[in-house]
């Protein structure tokens, strides 16, 4: 089992792999903002934060946003639960991700770049500051009028949000914006700005550098490419694997599981939970179950009442508590399941809290707020006889 | 203007291309509940009960965020919008302590309207209120954080209109509250008592201190004699407050009604006002001789000190421009260390007995009234200050039918004004009051406006300027013939600390500067009828100008009671009585 898993890796490591990384500078100096942005769009790579957002077509828009000023920023506010990619492509291949940062702002015609690091991260700074220094340096060298800087998250959820994180970085309360505008029209200090997160940057250096088509020939129509997955909870083997995408759960479960899997949890807390009865119909992708890489395994020593409150317990804390769906419907889940276990309120009530929490998903402001249905319906329904009693 | 076509409830609309959807409905005679939106601020798109839906998305979105687009097609009264808006104000009631009939919004409170046109289940959902915390600290606010739905009107107003700042959200999730710094109570933080906030706050969480049953005792007793003023903005709204109609002007019937009440005696701040003028206009003169005549250091532009936010603002955050503001008090004030002299003596009632209350569009007022300093008439000068709300109130409380009244005149003496008075209750109104007044003086001739009208002070532009060049003086003041005195006019704090940083940084040339604390002046004052916006305002002020243009005198220095108080009682403009009466200091605040 263990080899069929090295050589998955083996077959699908593109971030993993060497690379010259003189090799993609030059090719980004070669390129026009137009050749970038048509392979970017033809490798059909998507956002790897989990929204999937087509990276092609964000590009684009900045690039066709009318403004002298426009920004790039790496989103390396990783702060999804079970979720740590970002921080072992950050701590091995951080040339990847600047270089993936630099390509976006030839495309876009940006001369600033931010990375806003986790506060939780801080322990990477040093040697995150030392490579800016040195690429920067680089991008001079190659006559690249690009300037990357680092910016410190203060360590709340939701500026993982690009809106958020821009207010952040312009030094305001880490708070949602109304969108539309988005930021590719109006975003940092409202000029176009192109908010990626780490993984994604790292894709588009090795697709600038290698054409798209290496990207496009790895994973499923919808679900293009490689992907960074951390696995954690009850699995054999625990850490951060590039997979392809678009494998079914069962497969990834053939290779992680103790063998005692009863539900795995895809997107980490504002994800889905996938129970063992449907391992061999649901995708990890796109047309399946989209995620920003964390899957975490749960056995069946595991109660889901429990896994369901802690996830209901971090989100109330860390909704921003801006919109009413969200600051409320955050809390009255939580209390709501809480009083259901414990008998104070009646089943039923549970029918009541699934129509909140759908309600939370089209009425809320921001992914965080809309996202928490996720896994509130999945796991309430199908671990439902675990909520209740 | 550009145009595009948009499509709402299957009806095709063609709005100009700035408009958002909330606009574009409202247009077109489609409401669409709002809590967090408010006419006079920024747009927040929070608490969400505006949500629609628009075709090919699959979340609803907030009609007060989202611009119209061409052919773009919304659906605002679909059962799911209608179901979602009304899960919304479940939630919003979850955390929300909704005991009605013991809230002093009863009535006048958006979140129960929204309540009860959606029907909602207010128990549908677990009950979390988290805060208690009443902060009844300050004189002039209270603030109730357990019926705050975090809206952050209150929040936007302070910064955007006020650049005050006392409020902000604080804390996250379900922490989420509107706090001041450091949780401070609201008498130990900056704050202006505007009461700007509690204009616009959707709910009971912001409202005035009431002193209603303070007054009403004062009223009952018989040993005490209650003399009560009115301020010039109040006539103008008091009617609306008891729902009769925006820009209605009710001086004769709220005479009436204060009479009814049981008031002793009902005399008029206007009067105080044209008071104002003649030491304000000649502190004016004296500083503008020393400076062009006597070439001496004199602290110019002089800034009016009516208006009590605004001198607790330029305490706060302008300290070292001080020496800028009129010595003069307000004309509340004035009022109050009048009443209980000269008022008192002529009357012969034992000042200790006496107790004054005044009327007034501002809960700033509340404050001023507070001071330590004010208690030159060796008594505290004013004792009770209601705002226009609390007196509908009490009109209510009393079951005085207000439209029915007759109209009644002021009593003598201190009840007698002029135009000039009256429009203090406009921005821009002290201004051309004192032109009216300081023009004459120092040419003898009536200041070259239109029947008296400055119209360039006038508006309700955040600031506004002009200049008035001085001909044919009079011999004393030759030094000002020819000189153009330039003047301006800001509302709300934030324009007046637009105007007070030129002043710092020396690049001001104006030398006469009139700044009101709250939008539109007085009669956008933090103790009017709520709601307000923009055209609220601006029919309050055309019913004051309109009241300026009824009055057969329209010059404060043409006051006839004005001329006896000088004549019996402070001999002179600037003379030793009006120092000890009429003027004060500032401190500088932390
Ligand atoms: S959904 Fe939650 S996190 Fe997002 S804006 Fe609303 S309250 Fe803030
Ligand atoms: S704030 Fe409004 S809804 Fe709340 S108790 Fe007062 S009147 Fe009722
Ligand atoms: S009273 Fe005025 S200064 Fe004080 S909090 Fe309200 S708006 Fe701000
Ligand atoms: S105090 Fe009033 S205005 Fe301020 S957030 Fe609360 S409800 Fe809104
Ligand atoms: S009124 Fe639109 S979100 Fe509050």
């Amino acid at each position: 089992m263990e080899n069929t898993l090295e050589k998955l890796q083996e077959k699908f490591s593109l971030i993993f792999s060497v690379c010259d990384h003189s090799k993609i500078v030059n090719a980004i100096v070669k390129k026009s903002p137009e050749e970038i942005i048509d392979e970017i769009t033809k490798s059909g790579l998507r956002g790897r934060g989990g929204a999937g957002f087509p990276t092609g077509i964000k590009w684009k828009a900045a690039k066709e946003a009318e403004s002298h000023q426009k920004y790039v920023i790496c989103n390396a506010d990783e702060g999804e639960p079970g979720t740590f990619k970002d921080r072992k492509i950050l701590r091995d291949h951080s040339e990847l991700v600047l270089l993936g940062m630099c390509a976006a702002a030839k495309a876009i015609g940006a001369t600033t770049g931010y990375i806003y690091l986790r506060g939780e991260y801080a322990f990477l700074k040093p040697q995150i500051e030392e490579k800016i220094k040195e690429y920067n340096e680089l991008f001079k060298k190659h006559s690249i009028d690009f300037t990357v800087r680092l910016r410190m998250g203060s360590g709340a959820y939701v500026c993982g949000e690009e809106s958020a994180l821009i207010e952040s970085i312009e030094g305001n309360r880490g708070e949602p914006r109304n969108k539309p505008p988005f930021p590719v029209t109006r975003g940092l200090f409202n000029f176009p700005t192109v908010v990626n997160n780490v993984e994604t940057l790292a894709y588009a250096a090795i697709i600038v550098d290698e054409g798209a088509s290496k990207f496009a020939s790895i994973g499923t129509k919808d679900s293009k490419g490689s992907k960074m997955f951390s696995i954690s909870g009850d699995a054999k083997i625990k850490g951060v694997f590039e997979l392809p995408l678009g494998m079914k759960v069962q497969e990834l479960v053939d290779l992680f599981s103790d063998g005692d899997t009863k539900a795995v949890q895809i997107g980490g807390a504002s994800g889905f939970c996938v129970p063992r009865k449907l391992f061999k119909e649901r995708i990890i992708g796109f047309e399946g179950i989209p995620t920003g890489g964390s899957i975490i395994l749960f056995n069946s020593s595991r109660s889901m009442y429990r896994v369901l409150m802690n996830y209901l317990d971090f989100f109330k804390e860390e909704s921003c508590g801006q919109c009413t769906p969200c600051r409320v419907g955050c809390q009255q889940l939580y209390l709501g399941i809480k009083a259901i276990h414990s008998g104070q309120k009646p089943l039923q009530y549970l029918h009541e809290l699934q129509r909140l929490a759908s309600t939370m998903a089209i009425t809320a402001k921001c992914g965080l707020g809309q996202s928490v249905a996720n896994p509130f319906i999945s796991i309430s329904e199908h671990f439902k006889e675990e909520i209740c009693y | 203007m550009k145009t595009v076509m948009l499509t709402i409830n299957d009806k095709k609309f063609e709005v100009p291309d700035n408009y958002t959807v909330l606009q574009a409905a409202k247009e077109m005679g489609i409401q669409i509940p709002t809590l967090c939106y408010h006419d006079d601020l920024c747009v927040a798109g929070n608490c969400r009960v505006c949500l629609v839906e628009q075709k090919g998305m699959r979340a609803l979105q907030t009609s007060c965020t989202l611009q119209v687009a061409p052919g773009m097609t919304i659906y605002t009264n679909t059962r799911r919008v209608r179901e979602v808006r009304k899960t919304i104000i479940e939630l919003l009631l979850s955390e929300h302590a909704d005991n009605c009939t013991s809230c002093y919004k009863n009535g006048n409170c958006e979140l129960q309207q929204l309540a009860k046109e959606y029907m909602v289940d207010g128990n549908k959902f677990i009950k979390t209120i988290r805060y208690w915390n009443i902060d009844d600290s300050s004189p002039s606010i209270i603030k109730d954080d357990s019926k705050c739905i975090k809206c952050t009107r209150c929040v936007r107003t302070c910064e955007q209109l006020q650049s005050v700042s006392a409020l902000y959200s604080a804390h996250k999730g379900d922490h989420t509250k509107i706090a001041t710094f450091f949780d401070k109570p609201l008498d130990e933080v900056i704050c202006t008592n505007c009461g700007q906030c509690i204009n616009r706050c959707p709910t009971g969480a912001l409202i005035e201190k009431n002193y209603i049953q303070e007054v009403w005792d004062a009223l009952d007793n018989e040993e005490k004699f209650v003399v009560v003023q009115t301020a010039p903005a109040v006539r103008v709204s008091i009617a609306e407050a008891l729902g009769i109609g925006v820009g209605k002007i009710s001086t004769g019937k709220l005479v009436a009604a204060l009479r009814r009440l049981g008031f002793d005696a009902v005399l008029d701040t206007d009067f105080t006002a044209d008071l104002t003028i003649i030491e304000e206009g000649n502190e004016f003169l004296h500083r503008v001789t020393k400076a062009i005549r006597d070439k001496q250091n004199v602290a110019l532009p002089m800034t009016t000190s009516c208006s009590p936010g605004w001198i607790k603002f330029i305490e706060h955050k302008y300290p070292d421009l001080l020496a800028n503001v009129s010595t003069c008090k307000s004309p509340q004030q004035m009022f109050g260390a009048l009443a209980k002299t000269f008022y008192a003596q002529k009357r012969n009632i034992d000042p200790a007995r006496m107790v004054t209350v005044s009327i007034m569009p501002c809960t700033a007022k509340k404050y001023e009234a507070n001071r330590p300093e004010m208690y030159s008439s060796g008594y505290k000068d004013v004792d009770y200050v209601l705002t226009t709300r609390e007196l509908a109130l009490m009109i209510q409380q009393a079951g005085i039918d207000f439209e029915k009244l007759p109209e009644e005149d002021y009593d003598s003496i201190m009840g007698k004004s002029t135009g000039a008075a009256v429009i203090f209750g406009a921005t821009g109104g002290v201004m051309e009051a004192a032109l009216r007044t300081v023009y004459e003086i120092v040419t003898g001739k009536e200041v070259p406006f239109q029947k008296l009208n400055i119209t360039p002070v006038r508006g309700m532009e955040g600031v506004r300027a002009a200049s008035i060049t001085i001909n044919g003086t009079k011999p004393e003041y030759s030094f000002l013939d020819g000189v153009t005195v330039k003047v301006a006019v800001a509302h709300g704090l934030a324009n007046a600390a637009r105007l007070m940083d030129e002043v710092r940084a020396g690049k001001s040339s104006y030398h006469f500067i009139e700044i009101m604390a709250c939008p539109g002046g007085c009669i956008g004052g933090g103790g009017q009828p709520i709601p307000t916006n923009l055209d609220i305002r601006k029919k309050r002020a055309e019913a004051i100008y309109e009241a300026d243009m009824q009055l057969p005198i329209r010059k404060s220095h043409e006051n006839p009671e004005i001329k006896q108080i000088y004549q019996e009682f402070l001999k002179e403009p600037l003379g030793h009585l009006s120092h000890t009466l009429l003027h004060t200091h500032y401190s500088k605040r932390l």
